[in-house]
């Protein structure tokens, strides 16, 4: 217990002064709220700016938060020195999870607070989003296990947020991308924000797709531990 | 007496490259024992089965008559390890950094600012680690191993890339260390730092042992010319062999005032290791 919080608290505190992942929590927030505020389009959906820009975050902060975090203390080598210190890779990984989660669940606060969500609709979309993060954040960790430095986590993960969090808006503008859309996670997180009647559907894709990427996490960790 | 540390014929290789060949060492508490070798040696992998990092292929390696593989948490947290591949985290201060180490182990506020005071960076507490100059920043991850109190310290060539009066302040704070009673294993290329720090040492190449001891007793033992050179008050040097012969000459020098320096032909550690493998220490 004392390793994970403290594994969290070193995040925590790292935070202010990392850029790169910095930047990740709060971008997506940020212009939700301006844009939200800001533009104002004639038949524009109900907070339109908010449920898009949520699904954007689910795409790309919490994997590319894990990844970037995992990947700097391995090529650091401050990773080792925790482990050396009695810290184990699992209590590692949930310390920093647990740190990614919140900051993510910060960011959504944003979100909600700019959305002007309330009593049952609020919780719902905490629920979507919390779901949506942790199968996020569990690929990031894969991601940030798999490589030996930032540079090899940057490659893998620049290009796979880009698809995540893109496709559910550009399915938007054409009917070939939603159908290849329909098979990752952040366009059924998509639908579930906007209020899909189908919430069987896109509940089963996304938790078959949380066991897959959950399986790859476990491959990559056996095979590398956190080396 | 059970030796503090003990490694009895490791072997490690990597995909078929031998890369520890039946090493022997022995370190002692409230001694620095030294494993010298050039880069490529096998050094750092040793310390890195010593602290459980690696797994020998073969061999038994001890601590405290404890079996590495059957060593607990507990056992463990009484090690300090200063080595390269243990880095710091480079945008949080000095304090931050060594506090996240105090909370793992369990220690105090005051613990950390002993630990700072220690190295000479209590008032480097709020600095950056990033904006510490390479010295500084060795006495960080030297304070890190340090805090913890540790019977045996592992130092993986700590003055490596410092300068001279940097490595200087390094070499004090092991002495200290080592005169507390604690055991100290410390690598390292550098000859002088050997031969100044170590009460014994192994010379280490390409994974093999090729000799070991104190290094004074190695440097004597390698003496094969046994030549006396003397520096004479005229300003000339003269050799003589080191034989009975020579008693009388040296004496008749001494005594006439005629002598300003004597010097015996031993080797430094530098020159037995090349006798011995044919390889420079340094490179
Ligand atoms: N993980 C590894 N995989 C393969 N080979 C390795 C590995 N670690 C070390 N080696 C090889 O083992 C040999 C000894 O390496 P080691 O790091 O122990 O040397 P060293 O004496 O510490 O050298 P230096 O003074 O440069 O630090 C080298 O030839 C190195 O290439
Ligand atoms: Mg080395």
């Amino acid at each position: 217990m004392k390793e994970i919080s403290t594994v969290f608290l070193k995040q925590v505190k790292d935070t202010l002064g990392n850029k790169t992942v910095l930047i990740q929590f709060i971008l997506f927030p940020v212009m939700a709220v301006i844009m939200q505020n800001a533009v104002n389009i004639p038949d524009m959906p109900d907070n339109f700016f908010v449920k898009l820009f949520s699904v954007m975050y689910i795409g790309m902060a919490p994997l590319t938060a894990m990844s970037a975090v995992i990947s700097e203390e391995k090529e650091k080598n401050t990773l080792r020195a925790l482990k050396m210190s009695g810290v184990s890779g699992i209590q590692y990984l949930i310390g920093t999870g647990t740190y990614v989660f919140i900051m993510c669940m910060a960011g959504t606060a944003v979100f909600a607070a700019s959305g002007g969500f309330t009593g049952t609709e609020l919780i719902r979309y905490f629920l979507i989003m919390s779901a949506g993060t942790i199968v996020s954040l569990i690929l990031g960790g894969a991601v940030g296990i798999s490589s030996a430095n930032q540079m090899s986590a940057a490659s893998v993960s620049v290009p796979v947020t880009m698809v995540l969090s893109f496709l559910p808006m550009l399915s938007n503008f054409n009917e070939k991308i939603k159908a290849a859309a329909d098979y990752f996670y952040p366009q059924q997180i998509s639908l579930l924000i906007n209020g899909a009647d189908a919430d069987m559907k896109c509940i089963a894709v996304t938790m078959a797709e949380a066991l897959i990427i959950l399986g790859f996490f476990m491959i990559s960790y056996r095979k590398r531990g956190l080396e | 007496m059970i030796k503090t540390v003990s490694a009895i014929n490791i072997e490690k290789a990597f995909g078929g490259k031998r890369v520890l060949c039946g090493v022997n060492i022995e370190a002692e508490m409230g001694k620095i024992t030294g494993l010298l070798g050039p880069s490529g040696a096998g050094k750092t992998t040793l310390i890195k089965i010593f602290t459980g990092q690696l797994e020998a292929d073969s061999g038994i390696c001890r601590i405290k008559g404890k079996d590495i593989g059957a060593l607990k948490k507990e056992d463990k947290r009484r090690f300090g390890i200063m080595a390269d591949e243990l880095g710091v985290y480079d945008r949080l201060s000095c304090y931050e950094n060594l506090r996240i180490f105090a909370r793992l182990y369990g220690l105090s506020k005051e613990d950390i600012q002993n630990a700072l005071k220690n190295v000479g960076l209590e008032n480097d507490g709020k600095t950056r680690a990033d904006k510490l100059s390479k010295g500084m920043r060795c006495r960080l991850r030297l304070a890190r191993a340090l805090m913890i109190h540790p019977e045996i310290l592992f130092l993986d060539e700590p003055t490596s890339g410092l300068d001279p009066t940097a490595a200087e302040k390094i070499h004090r704070l092991i002495l200290d260390e080592c005169a507390r009673g604690t055991a100290v294993l410390l690598t390292t290329h550098n000859m002088a730092e050997a031969q100044k720090l170590c009460s014994s040492v192994s010379l280490l190449c390409d994974g093999r042992i090729v000799e070991s001891g104190a290094p004074d007793d190695i440097c004597r033992r390698h003496n094969s010319s046994r030549i006396l050179r003397i520096h004479l008050s005229d300003g000339r040097d003269i050799e003589l062999s080191q034989n009975e012969g020579a008693a009388e000459s040296v004496a008749e020098l001494i005594r006439t005032g005629k002598a300003d320096s004597i010097h015996t032909s031993e080797p430094d550690l530098d020159a037995v290791f090349k006798e011995l493998t044919g390889k420079e220490l340094a490179i």
